[in-house]
């Protein structure tokens, strides 16, 4: 199974990914934008997810709710994210339909009203889903771990914090979606029952005439491990265990991968058996290998009352630095099988797809062929996961609680 | 798409919907038992047995359970509602021999008593993971103010107390009442053999016990209470309400989704307009749920603690105008649109189709393409609206709330 993905740059740099897919009567986009978090001015942490909402509020010549009536008429599906390096827009309806939504976007990424009159109300919309999500302290604990264990300004939260809500203003939305939401850099990733022919000329239409904007350029932080409890009245006390890893662009990416999945890649895999079902500590507990483009972090949580917290968290941090004392074949290629059968099912979802290749080409600059993926899956071993274990080894780990008592992070972790 | 369907000699109903251009496939099972088929001494059993099931049987043991999925590749799970729980695999279709065995082996675990010892702590450890999150919470307290004599009331999971004074004996009681061959239905979506899947199911379903146990389908008394729990330390306040809807098998279901969408969906909805985009709620929600014998409107209000009042009159105004006047002909032209490409785009998966099938299977009985969900879809009025209001109109008769106020 090659890759059939037609690739195109606009003269302005806008890249256009189109993959045509056999047997499915929709298609979608995942379109990503420069202007993510990591781009916000100091001390004003949700900015872009300010314009993420406001920018939806009115584009070209459609008002808010003309513009909402005309992606809902057109049956569209559609979801709006804010990431670290992008603003993230998706959307999915009947194939035939596709092209007629691109041209809308076109109009809100280019032609945004951003009413300063609405400004207040999304601001409020926001203060709120920060307030809702301290409700929860999953929820919490994951942003504030991912805070905690990459560099600045790599952690910044996506959804902005609290307490510099409220120094934010209509003017530093403006600026934000003047300065930094442009063509070059931006990736426009299409999948489904369409045709390169009947795609491109429309984003073309759409897009072509949409300026230039300046690179930005970001400077790493350091970053130090730490160790940090946030005290919460929760029945639960949750817990974030993160550790370095090697980015999607990294050769060494599969096997890290393989080494997380050995770890957490299905109901068979070490942690859910060794701390789930042997010892009953927790209903949830999971462990992801996270890339950005140049940091990658294995992201751990569980969650337990307080009285099995401590177990919890001393089992959960022996089974990652247990890695490194060997991994049994069958542990590897069940990692192998669950991989190659979700490349599989992918070819069955057209957002998945717009996804992958839109992701693909932000990390790599260019589209992985299905071969090649499985190419390398398929030529892991045990041996070369073991290197790389060996190499990286599960230490340094940055740790956060939020619940009723803290815990101790045992000796021997340097 | 060819529809396929046969009844095995010990009562199995299988039903499998096949589809050669697809790149996977799909199977599960769907028994018609949850929570609403709890006595309150065995509060939590149906949920408890779902993870039991993962346990293993003679053959195989709980390790080997987890690890041959994992070997095939499958994405697999189990889930439990009021009334139905389901196990479910999708695999590349070589691997359906495989998956066939093993939801066999997952419906007659051995019910072991010292997995049974342990996994009663992953339960418990799963109803505090879901005590922090309010939402789930102000749900659970609304289905007991709505349902406050009634099974259905109870929650899924059990209580603390019932989880932990649950036994062995009284699960495997409860299994062997339910777990009969008239309770449930294996479904079969993607690509397939329809040959293939009989000799399978027959080789593997063929001894289940056969029987059916009934269930009490009356339309259940609704309570009207309201019930507050209060959390002092938490930012937002949560409110849930219920108010009386179609049953399952009612001929204005899909009628009463799609009002739900028009009046009540997240992103642009009458609420949605008179609630999130000014920005007076976080969230304000209105939500069709359907179960045997009864239905529920259930809103969700999401705000700050000192705007709930504002909030609900907010809401409740949106209601009385749709009740009185109904709605427009464009409003549900858009509600249709939007509702079509969700069902083109959830049917494209095997995935997608097996949870249609089941639950099809379940309440109605009735195989229903996905080129009848469009039709029907298509073909509501404006006129269907207003009948269903006019018999079950917009409203909020049982409340609960959870956050810092100590009253509504």
């Amino acid at each position: 199974m090659s890759s059939t993905a037609t690739i195109h740059t606009l003269d302005n740099g806008l890249t256009v990914i189109v993959e045509p897919m056999r047997d499915v009567r929709s298609a979608a986009f995942s379109f990503l934008v420069p202007g993510g978090s990591v781009h916000e001015p100091q001390g004003r942490n949700g900015t872009a997810a300010i314009l993420s909402d406001l920018i939806l509020r009115g584009a070209g010549s459609l008002d808010s709710r003309q513009l909402t009536a005309t992606l809902d008429n057109l049956g569209l599906q559609r979801s709006e994210s804010v990431g670290v390096k992008h603003l993230g827009f998706s959307g999915a309806t009947v194939a035939d339909r596709l092209p007629q939504a691109l041209a809308v976007y076109g109009d809100i990424l280019r032609k945004p009203h951003l009413p300063a009159d609405q400004f207040d109300a999304v601001r409020e919309g926001l203060e709120m889903t920060l307030r809702a999500m301290q409700d929860e302290p999953r929820q919490q604990l994951m942003v504030e771990l991912r805070r905690r264990c990459f560099p600045s300004p790599w952690g910044t939260p996506t959804y902005g914090q609290l307490e510099q809500l409220p120094d934010i203003s209509s003017s530093d939305v403006v600026d934000h979606y003047r300065q930094l939401v442009r063509p070059n850099g931006a990736i426009l990733g299409v999948a489904g029952g369409v045709e390169p022919d009947e795609i491109l000329p429309v984003v073309e239409e759409a897009f072509g005439g949409w300026e230039e904007g300046s690179e930005t350029e970001l400077v790493d932080g350091e970053y130090t491990p730490v160790i940090e409890h946030i005290a919460h009245d929760s029945t639960q006390t949750h817990i974030g265990i993160a550790y370095e890893a090697v980015p999607y662009r990294h050769e060494d990416y599969y096997t890290a991968w393989a080494s997380v999945g050995v770890l957490s890649g299905g109901m068979s895999a070490r942690l859910f058996t060794e701390v789930r079902e042997r010892r009953g500590l927790c209903y949830s507990i999971s462990a992801v290998l996270n890339s950005l483009p140049y940091h990658a972090r294995v992201l751990a949580y569980a969650g337990t009352t307080a009285e099995r917290a401590q177990e919890t968290l001393d089992v959960t941090l022996a089974e990652m630095q247990r890695l490194a004392e060997g991994i049994e074949p069958g542990e590897l290629e069940r990692c192998q099988a669950r991989a190659k059968s979700a490349l599989i099912m992918e070819q069955e979802s057209t957002i998945s797809r717009a996804g992958s290749v839109a992701r693909d080409w932000f990390h790599l600059g260019r589209v992985t062929t299905l071969d090649e993926v499985r190419g390398k899956i398929e030529s892991l071993t045990v041996d070369t996961v073991l290197d790389y274990i060996h190499a990286r080894p599960a230490r340094d780990f940055t740790v956060v609680t939020i619940g009723p008592e803290p815990l101790e992070v045992s000796g021997g972790i340097s | 798409m060819e529809f396929h369907e046969t009844t095995l000699e010990n009562g199995l109903t299988v039903i499998a919907e096949l589809n050669q251009a697809a790149q996977s496939v799909a199977t599960g099972v769907f028994v018609r038992t949850g929570s609403r088929d709890e006595t309150e001494d065995v509060s939590g059993v149906s949920h408890f047995l779902e993870h039991m099931a993962f346990k293993g049987n003679d053959v195989y043991t709980a390790d080997d359970v987890n690890r041959i999925f994992d070997e095939l590749g499958a994405n697999y799970n189990a889930s439990t509602s009021e009334e139905v729980t389901q196990f479910y695999a999708a695999i590349l279709p070589e691997y359906l021999p495989n998956a066939v065995e093993m939801l066999s082996t997952l419906l007659y675990p051995s019910l072991r008593q010292d997995d049974f010892e342990m996994e009663k702590n992953v339960i418990l450890e799963e109803i505090g993971m879901y005590d922090d999150q309010p939402t789930f919470t102000a749900y659970e307290q609304a289905m007991q103010a709505h349902f406050p004599t009634h099974p259905l009331g109870r929650k899924i999971l059990g209580t603390s107390d019932s989880v932990s004074a649950l036994t062995a004996e009284s699960m495997r009681q409860y299994h062997a009442d339910h777990y009969r061959t008239g309770n449930m239905v294996l479904v079969v979506a993607g690509r397939a053999d329809w040959d293939d899947v009989c000799r399978l199911v027959e080789e593997h379903c063929g001894s289940f016990p056969g029987g059916r146990i009934q269930r009490d389908t009356s339309a259940p008394p609704v309570g009207g209470q309201t019930q507050v729990i209060e959390r002092p330390s938490s930012l937002q306040q949560h409110v849930m309400q219920l108010a009386p809807a179609p049953a399952a098998d009612h001929r204005l279901r899909y009628a009463a989704e799609l009002l739900g969408v028009i009046v009540g969906d997240h992103s642009s909805s009458r609420l949605y307009w008179e609630l999130v985009d000014p920005g007076h709620a976080e969230s304000a929600d209105l939500a069709y749920n359907d179960y045997d014998g009864t239905g529920t409107w259930l809103t969700y209000l999401g705000c700050r603690p000192e705007t709930v009042g504002e909030n609900l009159e907010r809401i409740h105004s949106v209601y009385d105008q749709v009740n009185r006047e109904g709605i427009s002909p464009t409003e549900l032209e858009q509600a249709q649109n939007r509702i079509a490409s969700a069902i083109v785009l959830r049917s494209e998966r095997p995935m997608g189709r097996l949870g249609a099938l089941g639950i099809n299977w379940v309440y109605l009985g009735q195989y229903r393409s996905v080129q009848d969900d469009l039709d029907t879809v298509a073909g509501i009025t404006v006129d269907d609206i207003s009948q269903l209001l006019a018999e079950y109109p917009l409203d909020a008769v049982s409340t609960a709330t959870v956050g810092p106020l100590s009253s509504l």
